[in-house]
């Protein structure tokens, strides 16, 4: 089973994310592997490790896109792509389906694995949007694989909603998005790492790809701090828990919460 | 120019998440903007009820597609559904909430129909026949304002816009419309339905939450008295703190929440975590009990209303940004909330 990872480059969770002269900035903050990612990573390395193949990670980005790429190929993938552009810098959620659609197309994978959002758009949009382009069909938020059908290629999957876990079949080729409850990532090895500082990443561009793209259709005229909440904590005090509880309740109901 | 608003019905085999009817209320807004139509599109196995329900709050006209087929949400089966009513239908808005399965049909129909996608808006409006909206990026750390031309696809922000009460209605306006595709080949085998109680973290008005410091009880409580294996005893206490916290959410009428430490650590599972890298939740009261409030937990619920906190700690960043602060023993405070909450009647059951 040949499989394709995509992944992104974000800023670390714990960056200081703000808007300085109109534009979004982290300072020194480091960038990383989406964590979201890091689970689609090992979701795909426990399939090709039961269902045999090899993993392909994939990420649009400049040279930022690098981290992401080695870090997976650290935990295990074999191989990684990076598809750039001038173009792609503004590249919206459709743009972005459409380039890693072309470049999935190009690498004829059975299975497209994803993180479920990334950390700094948040859109949790693009693995439905390259499914739709693809034409292949989209489970999200997988937790578990069940088996894997060779005869009929069709992988068993759990994934869950908010309301029930479901169990479904899915005739590959498909796209997944994974959830955390897959399974805690590996950490990579220390061959690994020695592996994947050296390894040569190539660049896919649009030519490439043989990809004419529209300008995006959705732009972003304006990012803005959030209105700082002028919070002053008021510290209740008592001298008994129930005294306290007594006065944290009055304050709810003045509030109108409780 | 296209002129209607259509709201897309976002509903587990008939039943709707509180959030489904939230869209509702820009799609008000928009359609008069537009000069048009609230259109409700229902799509399911036996859509009758949530036809009705769509006109109660607020829709000039519901289509209603049924058929055995859509008794199962499959993305691909729903998405081709709603891209062949846009071929017959005069849409410019297509909305939804931004729920698991709003997300995903929106994402994919924004891609068949080769138009922008706004995902999780909590402002929106028409300017200069574009969409214009506003949304938190990087976990709410910044927001962006977000346009794009018409025909567009939206998705709201749960709980950011309140649904419209239910208002008498009767049955004109719904019109059934033959399903014109095939059957998703991706099949559901099994369903398992988690024994839950009480609201969703994502939709509750009030959310009780524990963080590591749930471990640190004064004085080991009887269940785990026995276990001499220290990580096992502080596991067990935990878990008792969380079964107290649990009873607090449940008098509250709310769910229980926790930190990322208190999952990691294994107090309590994944489903419960609020933060970065779990649910981001925005209710009315939020209450942190041992939870220090490091950047990710803070992401993912300093939108909430009113914000209390209780910590040993008066030093915790959590206080700075909660709007009441108690400093103590969340194994005395939240005991004496519940006495409380019980000697006032205000346990709701």
């Amino acid at each position: 089973m040949n499989i394709v990872v995509g992944v992104k480059v974000v800023p670390d969770t714990a960056a200081q994310v703000r808007v300085e002269d109109g534009k979004v900035t982290w300072g020194e903050a480091p960038l990383v592997l989406n964590p979201w990612d890091e689970f689609a990573v090992e979701a795909a390395l426990q399939a090709k490790e039961k269902f045999g193949g090899q993993v392909t990670v994939i990420s649009m980005g400049d040279e930022a896109a690098l981290e992401a790429l080695r870090r997976a190929l650290a935990m295990g993938c074999q191989q990684a792509i990076r598809i750039y552009d001038e173009p792609l810098a503004q590249a919206d959620v459709l743009v972005t389906a459409q380039v890693l659609s072309a470049a999935i197309r190009k690498l004829n994978p059975d299975l497209v694995i994803f993180g479920r959002q990334a950390i700094d758009g948040d859109t949790a949009s693009t693995p439905a949007a390259v499914a739709q382009v693809l034409g292949w069909p989209f489970v999200g938020l997988v937790t578990a694989f069940r088996g894997f059908d060779e005869g009929s290629k069709t992988l068993e999957v759990v994934r869950t909603l908010d309301e029930a876990k479901q169990t479904l079949r899915v005739p590959l080729p498909a796209v997944l998005t994974i959830a955390k409850e897959f399974a805690e990532p590996r950490y990579p090895s220390f061959i690994g790492i020695r592996k994947a500082s050296r390894a040569k990443i190539p660049v896919w561009n649009l030519a490439e790809l043989g990809l004419e793209i529209q300008p995006p259709r959705v732009t972003w005229p304006e990012v803005m701090q959030p209105p700082q909440r002028e919070v002053v904590c008021q510290f209740i005090e008592g001298e008994t828990p129930r005294e306290i509880a007594r006065k944290l309740v009055d304050k709810l109901i003045e509030e109108k919460v409780l | 120019m296209s002129k209607h608003v259509a709201v897309v019905v976002d509903h587990f085999q008939g039943q709707a998440p509180g959030a489904t009817w939230e869209p509702f209320t820009p799609a008000r807004d928009l359609a008069q903007a537009l000069g048009g139509q609230v259109v409700a599109v229902v799509l399911a196995a036996d859509g009758q009820a949530l036809a009705q329900e769509a006109k109660a709050r607020g829709t000039d006209r519901v289509l209603l597609v049924e058929h055995p087929s859509l008794a199962d949400y499959r993305t691909d089966l729903y998405g081709k559904a709603l891209a062949a009513l846009a071929q017959e239908h005069d849409i410019a808005v297509w909305l939804f909430p931004a729920t698991t399965r709003g997300k995903e049909l929106a994402a994919w129909l924004a891609a068949a129909l080769g138009v922008g996608l706004l995902p999780d808006v909590f402002e929106v409006a028409l300017a200069d026949g574009r969409v214009t909206a506003k949304r938190p990026v990087y976990a709410g750390k910044v927001w962006a304002r977000v346009e794009a031309p018409l025909p567009a696809v939206v998705t709201t922000r749960v709980r950011a816009f309140e649904a419209p009460e239910p208002q008498a209605a009767d049955a004109e306006g719904i019109e059934k419309v033959a399903l014109a595709v095939s059957d998703s080949p991706v099949q559901v085998v099994a369903y398992e339905k988690p024994e839950s109680e009480g609201p969703r973290l994502t939709e509750a008005r009030i959310i009780v939450s524990g963080g590591r410091g749930v471990a640190n009880a004064p004085q080991v409580p009887e269940p785990c008295a026995g276990i001499s294996d220290p990580k096992e005893r502080e596991k067990c206490i935990a878990q008792e703190g969380f079964k107290m916290l649990g009873e607090l959410a449940k008098a509250l009428g709310g769910a229980l929440g926790a930190s990322r430490a208190a999952v990691d650590a294994g107090y309590i599972s994944y489903d419960h975590q609020v933060g970065q890298t779990g649910k981001v939740v925005s209710p009315d009261l939020y209450m942190a009990f041992g939870i220090s409030g490091a950047i990710q937990h803070q992401a993912g619920m300093r939108t909430s209303k009113i914000i209390v906190a209780i910590n040993k700690d008066p030093e915790a960043p959590i206080f700075k940004i909660a709007h009441y602060g108690i400093v103590g023993d969340l194994w005395e405070i939240a005991p004496a909330i519940l006495e409380e909450l019980r000697e006032r009647g205000l346990v709701k059951t």
